[in-house]
């Protein structure tokens, strides 16, 4: 079995007297798509907002790669290597596909204002490296051909894959992807699994939300049901499928 | 200068035709008056206010009303230094970078506690901020006559370069050199100088974050910028030029009080800004020169027409100046509500000059 990635040890998270999280503890392993399901207001964007610092949490604790994660800000999160995409795609749309790519590499470089005033050696070879990296980036998802087009006047799909090009240039050893299929059609949702897949094979370890159950369950190594802020179930998709807790969480309960 | 290099020789020889006029423009305003030297010169001021705050409003997305008080900083840490006030005498060489640094300090003075404020919160914590500086200058006469209160700081040195002194009139081969002159090819030098600074910033890592941040902030923290940070850096340095700017400002009046750094003072920067086209240095320049004289020509036409049609003054020009003014931005913002030149981020700005 291969090793740990992330270990979330009892999340919780409260709106008021709402209990979004209860208690949620969960391991994610190196290498693998590891799903996140549940029905609606089960707290699946919660717990991924936990995850990437975006809300300040109750109680629990993150351990990634084995040392605690800095949950309380957002860019220690992508430092250490999470990056991720909205459920409502959040681009930079007055800026160009390219640019947005290349705002992910900020986290890995480090020029300054003075190197930037200055146009360093260091700093122009930095940029050029970031161009480039930025550049490979739109190819491996698909959408070179908009690298000059501003975010916002690209097409829905597009903008997800430039959402999934932006978190890849954080070289992030984590992917949390927040409902990428929502809204695709069945085209566009074929092309985004074998996206994800891409992904797996270069060695990236996706969190994956989705709705779309198939796509789930024909894709996570592993996955996890949230129901009413509690973990239900975490295991391989066939047994998940057969708990009766999960047939009980989306269809109901048995009145018969 | 690799600005040059992506211009083909029409651009090149418009750029050559633009450095031409700018070059010739003072003599040729000269032979009609001097004063319009020096309303030229505060135009040019007014443009380097404009780039400093399109740093923070343009490329941050941080509206800021009380971008004034960076100017005063700069012109009181001017006035300080070099006047009988204190009988300091410092040449402004080495005051102008004092000044900015200053200035930079009180920028992060105002940032650090403001910026988890966003939109209409920040601009009023900014606006009070902007009357609190001004205030401190009336009143900082006593105990101790820091600031002279509202009487301001007269007698202050003009910029002094070896035996070159920037008050006095020189006259080269024929040709007259004043006072106001030598300020202007002085401030014509330090704008290009901003201008260039600008453009490498907006070209960079941190330029792309600030607009990151402006675009949706949520997202650029999620991708790792620490915004709390990269927003204080846009105030720094938005501050900085404000304090070079107050600086020359001082040099050039030779007189400062509290009463040049006024809340209507911040607000015709930001309109500058705005109707030129946030983000866009071209534009925010444009704004800054149209409005920055658009209240002399207007001086200068009003009055005669006047008192040429009636035979008296029945509109005062300064009450004019407003409604003109007033107009001109309610039609901006409802024809180009973008500004004159908005931001246009396309491949061509942005590879060019850049391999």
């Amino acid at each position: 079995m291969s090793e740990v990635l992330l270990e979330a040890r009892g999340i919780a998270k409260r709106f008021g007297g709402v209990q979004a999280l209860k208690d949620v503890s969960l391991t994610i392993r190196s290498g693998e798509i590891y799903g996140l399901i549940g029905p609606n207001g089960a707290g699946k964007t919660t717990l991924f907002n936990v995850f990437t610092g975006l809300y300040p949490r109750d109680g629990g604790a993150v351990l990634f790669g084995g040392a605690a994660l800095d949950l309380d800000s957002p860019h220690a999160v992508a430092a250490a290597g999470i990056a991720r995409t909205f459920q409502n795609i959040r681009l930079f749309g007055n800026m160009t596909a390219l640019e947005n790519v290349m705002v992910g590499r900020h986290v890995r470089t480090r020029a300054g204002v003075f190197g930037a005033i200055l146009r360093t050696a260091a700093e122009r070879a930095e940029e050029g490296a970031i161009r480039r990296r930025a550049d490979e980036l739109l190819h491996y998802v698909g959408i070179a051909d908009r690298a000059d087009d501003l975010a916002r006047h690209l097409s829905y799909g597009d903008q997800r894959r430039l959402e999934i090009a932006r978190a890849l240039a954080t070289d992030p050893k984590l992917l949390a992807l927040d409902e990428p299929a929502a809204g695709m059609n069945a085209t566009e949702t074929t092309a985004l699994r074998g996206l994800i897949e891409g992904l797996r094979r270069d060695g990236l370890t996706v969190l994956l939300i989705e709705h779309d159950v198939k796509l789930v369950m024909g894709l996570c190594d592993r996955v996890a049901v949230l129901d009413y802020g509690e973990k239900i179930a975490e295991d391989v998709p066939p047994a998940v499928r057969a708990n009766p807790k999960v047939i009980e969480a989306y269809l109901g309960k048995s009145t018969a | 200068m690799n600005m040059l290099k992506g211009m083909g020789p029409r651009e090149r020889l418009g750029l050559l035709m633009i450095a031409a006029a700018l070059i010739a423009l003072p003599f040729m305003l000269a032979s009609v008056g001097t004063a319009w030297v020096r309303i030229t010169n505060f135009a040019v001021l007014f443009v380097l206010l404009s780039l400093g705050l399109n740093i923070v409003v343009g490329f941050a997305g941080l509206l800021d009303l009380g971008y004034v008080a960076f100017y005063a900083v700069g012109a009181y840490v001017y006035a300080l230094l070099a006047s009988p006030h204190f009988g300091l005498h410092l040449p402004f060489w080495a005051i102008l970078p004092i000044g900015a640094a200053v200035a930079c300090l009180a920028g992060v003075i105002l940032g650090a506690p403001t910026l988890r404020l966003r939109g209409d919160y920040l601009a009023i914590v900014t606006l009070g901020f902007g009357e609190i500086v001004r205030i401190f200058m009336n009143n900082l006469s006593a105990p101790v006559n820091l600031t002279n209160g509202p009487k301001g700081i007269t007698r202050i040195d003009s910029f002094q370069i070896g035996p070159l002194n920037f008050a006095a009139s020189d006259t080269v081969a024929g040709l007259v050199f004043s006072g106001p002159i030598k300020y202007y090819y002085f401030l014509l030098l330090v704008l290009l100088v901003v201008i260039v600074i600008n453009r490498r910033l907006q070209d960079s890592r941190i330029g792309r974050a600030w607009v990151a941040i402006r675009e949706d902030e949520v997202a650029a923290k999620a991708v790792g910028i620490n915004t709390r940070n990269i927003k204080l850096l846009a105030f720094a340095m938005g501050a900085s030029f404000g304090g070079i700017a107050g600086g020359m400002f001082a040099a050039l009046q030779t007189f400062v009080s509290p009463e040049s750094f006024v809340l209507n003072e911040s607000i015709m920067i930001l309109a500058m800004v705005v109707l030129g086209g946030m983000g866009n240095i071209w534009g925010v320049i444009a704004g800054a020169v149209l409005l920055s004289f658009m209240p002399e020509l207007l001086r200068y036409t009003v009055e005669p027409v006047q008192l040429a049609l009636f035979g008296k003054l029945l509109v005062d020009p300064e009450v004019l100046r407003m409604l003109v003014f007033g107009l001109a931005l309610v039609l901006t913002m409802r024809f180009r509500p973008a500004g004159l030149w908005p931001e246009t981020r396309h491949r061509r700005e942005m590879t060019e000059g850049r391999t």
